[in-house]
């Protein structure tokens, strides 16, 4: 008896369990069971599964009948001819989705020629195995595996081509290549998923090779002559949106240049941009602390006595400002509704970002890396017909991460853009990395790749060869400009006292707990009290009883509260983060009785 | 060589250092000579010791940390002679410096004096040395459903080897299950036990789980060792085992005891003392941090293992072990637990005097290192009038 299992629900018991499932999947292919059906027969268990639920994952394979496949050359013409589509074949039960389960049973060939009597299926590509952004990545089977995740993650973020209609939306933190090209070496993954129509990279000339040290580490330099011709160059949007929010009793926020008896009004000069309706101008150039939507709020709490009282009336400030680093121009400027019926003011900035030091950019084979250097034009190494890379690549990157197809698509791409064509460079179908070479080398270059390169700077040939060529590289939308930051003075948090945390809120770098053991660690005491004297303050301490005194300005003696003025009272230097702990402490009654010493005694 | 240099530099220079140059210095040397030698040797160990106010300790502990993080990436098992699967790396730091009593994979390896050393009978001797149970002598146990009675065949070639009679197992037998069952050799085999049920109530389902209890019950070996591997290191053969029983070991008397070894600290401890103990700490964590190609000046660990050692049992290096002595509320407060540390402090009232480095950081005021250690004191005018 073998046991039957629906969705891991017993549901009655066969005599064959392998003739049972053999039966269930023919039927299925027949077009009477789902096709997302899938049954598994457990030889060891003798158990038969049957799987309908949501969640599994299932990927179409070709089923293979008598060592051959079902598709004959028959299909493939009236599938080129559009005559039939992938649902016909389907309902003809020559393709069919497996899910994991059900693979266990299947015997899955790569290609048609290694087809043998006990194969079951036949991967429809080898490309298969690959998801959608892996096989965007020529040469693929040249690559450590690791370096194809990596590639395809890091593709992700590259700035591109996004939508079309790019110009008549408003979306959060959208970058824009400006010349966006479709790379010379393709995969059959970018016809399929039309990338014409969204590149997101370009086609530059690259040399592998150290220059000065400033691509150690991963860097790359990159020619400014490029640079100012527009390679990588890309626009920066971001929305800036207020809404005139309704409140109760009537009140609402809005949208006006505020008045200069508001609370919190800025300066006039934070308002200079804004017109009479309290909304920037389109192209105006602005920066933090500009103004750009100018709104006020009715005051915060309303209570009954107040309507009497003229200061309660005052309106509140809350305009929208460009926060502590951020610059743009106006783009574009959008008003309208939003599902509330409140208005809804949205303003796009525009900011344009040309490639700079500390810019992140990759190939497409986890090769990232930030520009370490924009060198001149004429300080870039030229070879012999006078190319100059437009990026130069270190070679310390390649042995120990193995991207052979890095240097492969190199070849390919300077064969193609020599002979005006495209490279074929799918993952398990490319083109042979002979052939490439061999119309290299008939090209009239050296079939390895290299080129004699001289100095631009001494103009002497470098002894050793460079390896040049073409390759797609991409821009990623990590910049500098959204990131830099470095703090001297700034604000502080009212409970602690200490600086603020994070770059929006102008904070501060912290210095650790693992840097503090460093400082110890020199006995660099001093310097260690120092640095963490951000938050010290001076307390009043009673000698009598330990607690904080309070401090009579006018009098100017310190006096304690518990114990009256005829006690001791000594000023004590600490970090207003421990008078904070002591605090606490006494919240939870616990008395911090702190006994005092004379540092000279 | 002697002299009188000697005796003059006993203050200055420790005992072994000074013994250490009378070895070396050849027979006829000079005074002058000699008192150059001295010099130059008290200079050397002056400009070695650590500084009043040098921060050892953390020095220390950076020291291991740093390469531990390298340690945390590379983990690979060991794969090493022996088909055991010994915890090494970060987790083995881990458990040592953490002060485990139960640690993760025992292990010793066992010397022998001569001639087993040689290699004579190591086959025997690792056997005789494994813990084993009746399990491992059956050759093949079934129950007689009719009779109510179990019989056993015992593996006689394995017997032989350990020069255990059938006999002998009888009488083991007997000692465990003292009451209500009788064992006694089959009549056409001497190497077959039957066992019968004395009791005539007891019912088939008792045999049944009694057949499961007697394969567990203890022949011979020691204690604790599940599994030993004979092993040849240099010129000598030694016996790795799984599992650790210092103590029965050290009875055997072909053991080498000198240089026979655990893994397991605190056995270490119960058996040879705190001192020992200290020593395996260093050699354990030396051993892993050697394994993983890491270089760490062993003077960083003797400190660690000194610190675990100095209170006469092995502590961790945890909240509940040597974080828990320190004297400072403040202290123990700012590493784990807060909420306790504070609580009990204030029930107890104890007064924190602010002489370590963390509550100094917290109350922003000079750590008691480095520069912080050496004060001016200024008589002011007013002081000096009084």
């Amino acid at each position: 008896m073998v046991e039957v299992f629906m969705d891991n629900k017993f549901i009655g018991t066969v005599t064959d369990g392998k003739k049972f499932s053999e039966d269930i999947i023919a039927q299925r292919r027949e077009g009477k069971f789902p096709l997302e059906m899938n049954i598994l027969y457990q030889e060891d268990t003798d158990q038969v599964f049957v799987e309908t639920s949501r969640g599994r994952t299932i990927r179409p394979v070709i089923v293979v009948k008598d060592a051959k496949s079902t598709i004959t050359a028959k299909h493939l013409e009236q599938l080129q001819k559009n005559e039939i589509s992938w649902t016909d074949l389907i309902k003809q039960g020559i393709i069919e989705y497996l899910d994991p389960a059900e693979e266990e049973n299947a015997y899955i060939a790569f290609t048609e020629e290694d087809l043998t009597a006990e194969h079951t299926h036949l991967e429809i590509s080898p490309l298969d195995i690959l998801g959608l952004c892996t096989s965007l990545i020529p040469f693929g089977q040249f690559n450590q595996g690791v370096r194809l995740s990596q590639g395809s993650k890091n593709q992700k973020q590259a700035v591109g081509f996004y939508a079309t209609n790019f110009f008549n939306r408003i979306d959060m933190d959208v970058n824009l290549l400006h010349y966006p090209q479709v790379p010379i070496v393709k995969t059959i993954m970018h016809d399929i998923s039309n990338y014409e129509q969204h590149p997101s990279g370009q086609n530059v000339v690259i040399a592998v090779m150290p220059y000065d040290g400033y691509n150690m580490e991963d860097a790359v330099v990159i020619n400014r002559g490029s640079v100012d011709r527009g390679l990588g160059r890309s626009t920066y949007f971001r929305p800036v949106v207020s809404e005139e929010l309704r409140y109760p009793g009537g009140l609402m926020d809005e949208i006006v240049v505020p008045n200069k008896d508001v609370k919190g009004y800025r300066t006039e000069k934070d308002y200079r941009f804004l017109e009479e309706d309290g909304i920037v101008s389109a192209e105006s150039k602005v920066k933090e602390g500009d103004v750009i939507i100018g709104k006020t709020s009715p005051p915060r709490f309303l209570n009954s006595g107040d309507e009497y009282n003229l200061t309660s009336n005052i309106r509140r400030e809350s305009s929208m400002a460009l926060e502590h680093g951020e610059k743009g121009v106006v783009d574009l400027v959008l008003l309208s509704e939003n599902e509330e019926g409140n208005r809804l003011i949205q303003v796009r900035l525009r900011e344009q970002r040309i490639p700079e030091i500390g810019d992140k950019f990759i190939s497409r084979h986890g090769q990232k890396g930030v520009i370490g250097m924009v060198v001149p034009e004429q300080d870039i190494p030229f070879s012999e017909n006078g190319m100059r890379p437009d990026i130069i690549f270190n070679p310390h990157g390649l042995p120990k991460r193995m991207t052979v197809a890095h240097l492969i698509e190199m070849i390919g791409g300077k064969v193609g853009a020599l002979e005006g064509r495209y490279i074929d460079g799918t993952t398990f179908g490319s083109e042979k990395e002979s052939d490439l070479r061999a119309a290299l080398e008939s090209l009239g270059f050296k079939e390895d790749g290299t080129e004699v390169m001289y100095s631009a700077i001494t103009g002497r040939a470098y002894t050793a060869r460079i390896y040049i060529g073409n390759m797609y590289y991409q821009r990623l939308k990590h910049m500098v400009a959204n990131k830099v930051h470095s703090r001297a003075r700034g604000p502080i948090q009212l409970l602690t006292r200490q600086p603020t945390e994070g770059r929006a809120k102008e904070g501060g770098l912290r210095l650790g707990e693992m840097e503090k053991d460093t400082f110890v660690a020199h006995g660099a005491s001093l310097l260690l009290k120092e640095r963490f004297d951000s938050d010290k303050t001076v307390v009043p301490i009673c000698e009598k009883c330990g607690m904080i005194g309070v401090y009579d300005s006018r009098k100017n003696k310190s006096y304690c509260p518990i114990c009256g003025d005829n006690v001791e009272i000594n000023n004590v230097e600490l970090s207003y983060a421990f008078k904070l702990f002591m605090d606490e402490l006494k919240s939870f009654g616990i008395y911090p009785k702190m006994l005092l010493k004379s540092e000279y005694e | 060589m002697e002299s009188k240099l000697f005796k003059e530099y006993e203050n200055q220079l420790p005992k072994r250092i000074i013994e250490d140059i009378k070895e070396a210095v050849p027979e006829k040397f000079s005074e002058s000579k000699l008192k150059k030698v001295l010099e130059l040797a008290r200079e050397e160990y002056v400009n070695s010791l650590a500084e009043p106010g040098e921060s050892v300790g953390l020095v220390a502990a950076e020291s291991i940390g740093e390469p531990s993080t390298q340690m945390t990436l590379n983990t690979f098992h060991f794969a090493g002679v022996s088909e055991m699967n010994v915890t090494t790396g970060l987790p083995r730091i881990i458990e040592v410096l953490d002060g485990r009593a139960e640690i993760s994979t025992k292990m010793m390896q066992i010397y022998f004096k001569k001639p087993y050393s040689e290699g004579k009978d190591i086959k025997k001797i690792a056997e005789s040395i494994k813990e084993t149970t009746l399990r491992e002598y059956i050759q093949e146990i079934s129950i007689d459903v009719a009779e109510a009675q179990m019989s056993m065949t015992l593996k006689a070639e394995k017997l032989a080897r350990v020069d255990i009679k059938p006999g002998q197992i009888i009488k083991v037998l007997e000692k465990s299950f003292p009451k209500g069952y009788q064992f006694r050799p089959s009549k056409d085999d001497d190497h077959t036990i039957m066992l019968k049920s004395t009791s005539k109530e007891d019912d088939l389902n008792n045999l049944y789980k009694l057949k499961e209890k007697v394969q567990d019950v203890y022949i011979n070996g020691i204690k604790g060792i599940t599994q030993v591997l004979p092993v040849k290191r240099g010129d000598e053969y030694i016996v790795v085992t799984a599992g650790s029983n210092l103590k029965d070991v050290a009875k055997l008397e072909f053991v080498n005891f000198d240089k026979t070894v655990t893994n397991d600290i605190f056995e270490i401890e119960r058996v040879l003392g705190i001192e020992a103990a200290r020593q395996a700490i260093i050699n354990e964590v030396l051993k892993v941090i050697d394994e993983q190609g890491l270089n760490v000046d062993p003077r960083h660990i003797m400190l660690v293992a000194d610190t675990m050692s100095g209170s006469g049992t092995v502590l961790g290096i945890n909240r509940y072990g040597i974080v828990k002595e320190k004297p400072s509320v403040l202290a123990r407060a700012s590493f784990e637990t807060p909420i306790k540390h504070v609580i009990n402090s204030a029930i107890s009232g104890e007064t924190d005097y602010l002489r370590s480095v963390i509550e100094n950081v917290m109350i922003n005021q000079v750590v008691p290192t480095g520069t912080g250690i050496p004060k001016l004191v200024v008589k002011t005018g007013k002081k000096a009038k009084n």
